[in-house]
């Protein structure tokens, strides 16, 4: 199957007065339609800014500072603001973490999905208003024809959430980016959420980003997963192989790290220290520093992807075992 | 260690009036908007054992944690600690508050941006008694130590660390007063997962050291089981269910637990069946009910719809629920880990 979205190389920098900061480097990575990549990492990994470039969100002075995006082939990380405007919101559809402010709190549900779908599409205000109900009704809101006509605030949290995904699918997008969507809910309204967009990638086709740090959240709803660390990709594969069996060190340790159910040890394992801040990103590979692991080209050169047994990892070990 | 608890919560309650202009319905005779966040909830703690409340939000475990170290007023109930009452409706300042204390969710939020560690951590030294500032500074190194940071980090400021190391800095707080007791609200779940480890290693390696006994909040079940020798599940103010660590996962009663370990992710994916997991917490100004969980509960009959169920079974393994106690629940099928 042909990618949706390829990203290739890109880069994103933030200047500053000091510094050139780039928070993601060089990354990439294709999603197919149907199919849900996860991007996991913890907070400061540049995964929010990587979904945020796709889209063509960056705050300046955030940039993409290099790299190509293409949805179906055709470039869109140059292109001018308002021909991006056309795409995001038909072709793209985004899902932030925090319900409440992704809506306008003076508007009705109603007049706010009929505003999306008639910005992009030639429907009268009675047909918008009836897929909007629709939609509200594909996304699991009862009596959503009475609703329509409330507000955000009469809306519970995980319902909010519901509209939101309404919104980002009001125009049949290809690509979806949800960046958190499940993170500020209820664990059993969680599982739902998470249930709704297995089933939109299945019955719609549409391919998904969903940006996580839960790694429970990502192993039960995404195909592939991409594990970020200090802006770069440092292991990507197929879910199953990632947390099962993780080829870098980071992975390994991030795993490890986490509490489990029904496992009854004592102590975690953790890693030591904590992420570099973008400012002081170490030589070589960005981990080596925390790496129970390293061997000596690990602080001089800066390890790419290679091919391991199960996933791609960017770590000299996987070069070393090739080597022998 | 002895078993006799070190704290004990009897028929705790907490309502909070939200009625605006009081006064204004005290004269109309209107009826006042009550919010019983916290209602009849019991347990013990022992001695050097921890106590973890899981719940999601709106369930009232955070309220449970601020009335028990004192910064709310039960509303109805008591909390006793060593025997002696924390606090006891209609004010008290009960014990001496040193001996209790508490970690807060966010360390951003909870350490002054303004002082120095230094100072942060000598204010509660001060508090008990030590006036020799040299001699705080150096208590103050002793603690950073005892948490993982070094003792020159007291004279930074707490924007200067990271988020996990913010959260060693209050648990050296806490810890200056030598305290017995801990209640932790949601102590990691600001954290990444990998800084957490580190956190709730650095807790449970305190817990060995010092003897204390935690009381620990989260809604995260996985660290919750993690930490605690003891569970209570909270629902909407009440207390559903009540067991050991080992019986509460491998034998859940409360239809609410078991949604709730239903409905976790795992990493292990089993394409098992999930059971359907239906609405979401109930609005507590609107409470349903009989059994809160009714509407939400696949086994809810005209029992459960009317009447109150009570907390029954042995001291550490009870459970809330009218299908429980009528033997009608199907056994549960643990998932395959």
């Amino acid at each position: 199957m042909s990618a949706l979205l390829e990203v290739k190389n890109l880069s994103v920098e933030i200047p500053t007065r000091r510094h050139l900061l780039v928070p993601v480097d060089d990354v990439s990575f294709d999603i197919a339609p149907g199919e849900i990549l996860g991007v996991v990492g913890e907070s400061g990994a540049g995964k929010s800014l990587t979904g945020a470039a796709v889209i063509g969100l960056l705050e300046p002075p955030g940039r993409i500072g290099g790299g190509e995006i293409r949805l179906e082939g055709k470039r869109i990380d140059n292109l001018k603001y308002r021909e991006l405007r056309r795409i995001r919101g038909a072709a793209i559809g985004m899902i932030f973490q925090d319900p409440l402010t992704s809506l306008n709190p003076l508007y009705t549900i109603g007049r706010q999905l009929s505003e999306t779908l008639r910005t992009h599409q030639p429907l009268s205000e009675t047909a918008a208003k009836a897929r909007a109900i629709e939609l509200l009704d594909e996304v699991g809101i009862p009596a959503a024809s009475e609703r329509i006509g409330q507000y955000p605030h009469q809306f519970s949290g995980g319902m909010r959430q519901r509209v939101v995904i309404a919104l980002a699918l009001a125009n049949n997008p290809k690509l979806i980016i949800a960046d958190e969507p499940t993170t500020a809910l209820d664990v059993s309204v969680q599982a739902q959420i998470i249930n709704l967009l297995k089933r939109l990638a299945a019955d719609n086709g549409a391919a998904i980003m969903l940006i996580s740090h839960d790694m429970g959240v990502i192993a039960e709803t995404c195909d592939r997963v991409a594990v970020m660390y200090a802006g770069r990709i440092v292991e990507i594969g197929a879910v199953r192989n990632v947390v099962q069996a993780p080829n870098h060190p980071y992975t390994q340790g991030l795993m490890a790290s986490i509490p489990r159910l029904g496992k009854d040890d004592a102590r975690l394992a953790h890693i030591k220290g904590s992420m570099p801040r973008p400012t002081d990103i170490p030589q070589g590979c960005a981990f080596h520093p925390r790496c129970p692991k390293r061997f000596e080209p690990c602080d001089q050169k800066r390890p790419e992807l290679m091919k391991g047994d199960s996933s791609q990892a960017a770590c000299w070990l996987l070069q070393r075992e090739a080597d022998q | 260690m002895s078993d006799a608890p070190l704290l004990e919560v009897k028929n705790l309650s907490k309502i909070f009036d939200l009625t605006e202009a009081a006064w204004l319905a005290a004269l109309t005779g209107r009826s006042r908007l009550l919010l019983p966040a916290v209602d009849g909830v019991s347990f013990s703690i022992p001695k050097g054992k921890t106590f973890g409340l899981v719940g999601e939000s709106g369930s009232g475990k955070s309220t449970v944690a601020r009335m028990t170290v004192g910064l709310m007023q039960p509303s109805n109930g008591s909390i006793t600690f060593d025997g002696k009452p924390v606090s006891a409706p209609g004010g008290g300042r009960g014990i001496g508050r040193g001996r209790l204390q508490m970690i807060f969710q966010d360390p951003f939020a909870s350490l002054n941006p303004r002082w120095r560690v230094v100072d942060i951590i000598g204010e509660a030294l001060l508090r008990k008694g030590m006036r020799d500032s040299l001699a705080r500074a150096k208590r103050a190194g002793e603690l950073l130590d005892q948490v993982g940071l070094v003792a020159v980090d007291g004279e930074k400021f707490p924007h200067e660390f990271s988020g996990g190391q913010r959260q060693r800095i209050s648990i050296a707080r806490a810890l200056a007063s030598e305290p017995e007791f801990l209640v932790c609200d949601e102590p990691t779940s600001a954290l990444d997962v990998s800084v957490q480890a580190q956190i709730l290693n650095l807790m449970k390696d305190l817990q060995d050291e010092l003897g204390l006994t935690y009381l620990f909040i989260s809604h995260n079940l996985a660290v919750i089981a993690h930490v605690s020798d003891v569970v209570g599940v909270m629902y909407l103010g009440r207390l559903v269910e009540v067991a050991e660590k080992k019986q509460l996962f491998k034998a859940p009663q409360h239809p609410y637990t078991r949604m709730l370990l239903d409905a976790i992710p795992r990493l292990d994916m089993t394409t098992r069946e999930r059971s359907h997991v239906v609405g979401e917490v109930a609005n507590p100004m609107s409470r349903p009910p009989g059994c809160h969980y009714h509407p939400r509960c696949p086994f809810a009959n005209k029992r459960c719809k009317s009447e109150d169920p009570k907390l029954k079974g042995a001291a550490n393994f009870a459970a809330a629920c009218h299908g429980v106690e009528e033997g009608r629940l199907p056994a549960w099928a643990a998932a395959a880990e």
